[in-house]
């Protein structure tokens, strides 16, 4: 599905990514697991195509093409998923509008049929069910005034809604209770697949007990310094970070 | 020691450029409609001198300080010919749904086009008509609101129509009368290939006690002649009455389009102005609005979108003369190239007017750095029991937004659009009247499709 290699990058010319490896294949769920600054979030937006980032050296191939030659609509297009650790607010375009462009900017570069209203309501509301949403979640405007969860679950909706072939989750439980958190990580998991992967970015190890992942890495300066399987998540959430030489109190 | 030269003319004023129109006004002047009225040609001779002390304000004067009309001067602007019958329309702008027709008046170069028009489906007592048949058969319709508000005193733009003063649009509602029908005012500038092409519409607006009207004004240009538009409009608003005043200006980019529009707010009274500008190479709308009884509330608002090199100036005034009166300004502007924006927001509340609640904000969003605003907010406040806000934002798009939609498929063109759109909804949203509304988002979203 994806395979990045040696994948260095600098923003404003400090290097962050020092070099990473990660493969991962059709239906395999990862997890990334690291202090702060450690370059969790740099990786997610240098996958996702944000400005400002360099990369300096190496390569990521996405189902056997050159993800880094690719704009971010491209990417979202080839079936990469991003759901941002902090959605961000856009006053004045209604969640659907947002939604339904989305999904039909994604149809449309893959050469398939745009939805028309009727069918893409009946799509919508299907999906807005399963996550607990509202219809008038739907109606307000992306991301303003919804809590941290409902901002969340709006990611999740998304997800659901776009069907991407890699999602990356950064930092999906940040700000959730323990009930949020559960409704998001089923709506995760319910579209688990054999032809699904994702990423799952995240500092501690709650979110995993909802997600359990086939793998887990620990990333910390720029590198992934270990793997392993589900149970390394439980070794981190006992001992933390500092057989890495992070020290987390300071 | 300092030495101080006195000239006749107030600074910030240019004499000289008064001489074309002048010599043009001895031309036309013994053909202008109502000739002979005394109250009339008083008028008239007051516009004319004043234009003749005063002419072209320039960018000396305070309140011209970020436009300059030098353009004005060499293009040597000629009256309107009539164009007669000779311009043809296909399609004249209209806010109605497709096929529905309702009250409408149609002026060419500023002229009366009354095979164009209607007046059907008026209540009884609801007078539309044009000025020129007024002044030239029922003088006493107009002789009392005729300049009352729009004084030629400092406005030298105001002087210049005064003194051509000839025809435009007049809507009287009697007492307590509705108008359901949206009034639709179509004004379309044509010009002459032969030289630049000037005219001077005059508008009144006459809402009695406790009537309600809507009225869409649609400025549009055909062809591609220098045209100067140099409009007025008097708008009264009797106690109890409310006035909805739309206006879209579409002008193609080789027109000039000055407008003053002038309200004066009876008890309880109602004035609300929105203004779209999209077209022209040079515009300026001037609002005023005088809250001249207690609680009336008016809302000056608006919307413009620039690019190229056009230039868009929006100078408000809105004067909370009574107590307990509310105001609302909403403004925003989205400009691109070399395009500039002026925006000139002046709140006055006079010592009398207690609970006075006034709200004004502006926000500009520039699409490229060569785009410019200038913005001049100005409170003056003179009571103590007042609550008055005011924000000026400039801004440009945000590029986390634009990422989040791309990162969803969005291509970056059609972020763009949907945020612009977004940024500009909030204004439109100030219009209460939902196909305006929706006539004026297609005009926008047309702007858009345009780039």
């Amino acid at each position: 599905m994806i395979e990045i290699k040696n994948l260095h990058a600098t923003v404003d010319g400090k290097e962050i990514l020092k070099g990473i490896d990660l493969t991962i294949n059709p239906g395999e769920v990862h997890a990334i697991m690291g202090p702060n600054g450690s370059g969790k979030s740099t990786l997610s937006y240098v996958l996702a195509g944000r400005d400002g980032y360099e990369i300096t050296e190496g390569s990521v191939s996405f189902c056997g093409k050159d993800l880094l030659e690719m704009e971010p609509e491209e990417r979202a297009a080839a079936g990469l998923f991003l759901a941002f650790q902090y959605p961000v607010e856009i006053p004045g375009v209604a969640n659907t509008t947002f939604l339904k462009s989305a999904l039909n900017a994604i149809r449309k570069q893959r050469g398939e049929p745009e939805l028309d209203a009727m069918q893409f309501l009946k799509l919508v509301r299907e999906k807005t069910k399963a996550l607990s949403m509202t219809d008038e979640m739907l109606k307000r405007a992306v991301n303003v005034g919804f809590s941290g969860g409902e901002k969340k679950r709006n990611e999740t909706l998304q997800m659901a809604v776009l069907q991407p072939k890699f999602a990356i989750l950064d930092e999906t439980d940040s700000g959730l209770d323990i009930d949020a958190l559960k409704i998001v990580a089923e709506g995760v998991n319910a579209l688990r697949s054999p032809e699904r992967s994702m990423l799952v970015i995240t500092h501690y190890q709650r979110l995993l007990d909802y997600i359990v992942p086939d793998h887990v890495h620990v990333l910390a300066f720029g590198k992934i310094q270990r793997s392993g399987g589900k149970e390394l998540a439980l070794e981190l959430e006992k001992n933390g970070y500092a057989e890495f030489g992070v020290n987390e109190a300071a | 020691m300092a030495t101080t030269t006195l000239t006749k003319a107030p600074r910030g004023y240019d004499p000289a450029a008064a001489t074309p129109f002048l010599e043009q006004l001895d031309r036309v002047k013994g053909g202008l409609p109502g000739g002979g009225l005394s109250w009339l040609d008083g008028l008239r001779d007051q516009g004319g001198a004043r234009f003749a002390e005063l002419g072209l304000p320039t960018v000396k004067n305070e309140s011209w300080r970020y436009t300059n009309l030098r353009a004005l001067d060499k293009l040597a602007f000629q009256p309107a010919a009539d164009a007669g019958e000779a311009v043809r329309f296909d399609v004249l702008p209209t806010v109605r749904a497709d096929g529905t027709t309702g009250p409408r008046l149609v002026f060419v170069d500023g002229r009366f086009r009354a095979e164009l028009s209607s007046t059907a489906g008026l209540p009884t007592g609801v007078e539309l008509l044009n000025l020129a048949d007024v002044l030239a058969r029922n003088p006493d319709l107009v002789a009392g609101h005729l300049g009352r508000i729009a004084a030629p005193d400092d406005q030298p733009l105001v002087a210049l129509n005064t003194a051509f003063l000839a025809d435009g649009p007049v809507l009287h509602v009697p007492r307590g009368v509705t108008v359901d029908e949206t009034i639709e005012l179509v004004f379309v500038s044509v010009g002459s290939e032969a030289q630049p092409t000037a005219f001077h519409p005059r508008g009144l607006i006459v809402a009695e006690a406790d009537s309600r009207a809507v009225i869409v004004e649609h400025h549009v240009g055909l062809g591609s002649c220098t045209t100067l538009s140099n409009g007025v409009t008097e708008v009264f608003v009797g106690a109890g009455a409310s006035v909805h005043h739309y206006k879209v200006q579409r002008e193609h980019t080789e027109s000039f389009h000055l407008s003053h529009t002038a309200a004066k707010v009876a008890g309880k009274g109602i004035y609300d102005n929105f203004i779209l500008t999209i077209g022209a190479k040079l515009s300026r709308n001037e609002v005023n609005s005088v809250l001249d009884g207690e609680e009336g509330d008016t809302h000056v608002s608006g919307a413009y979108m620039v690019r190229g090199g056009q230039h868009v100036d929006t100078t408000t005034f809105i004067d909370h003369a009574k107590p307990c009166c509310t105001s609302r300004e909403v403004y925003k502007g989205v400009i691109d190239d070399q395009a500039r924006a002026v925006f000139q927001g002046k709140i006055i509340v006079r010592p009398d007017a207690q609970k006075t609640d006034g709200y004004q904000q502006n926000r500009a969003l520039l699409l490229s750095d060569t785009a410019e605003i200038d913005a001049k907010p100005e409170l003056e406040i003179y009571a103590d029991d007042v609550k008055c806000s005011h924000g000026a934002t400039v801004g440009e798009l945000d590029d986390d937004q634009l990422f989040y939609l791309r990162a969803r498929g969005i291509d970056k063109d059609t972020a763009r659009g949907l945020l612009i759109g977004a940024f500009l909804s909030e204004a439109l949203e100030e219009i209460a009247e939902e196909s305006v509304r929706d006539a004026f988002q297609s005009y926008v979203a047309n702007w858009q499709n345009a780039r």
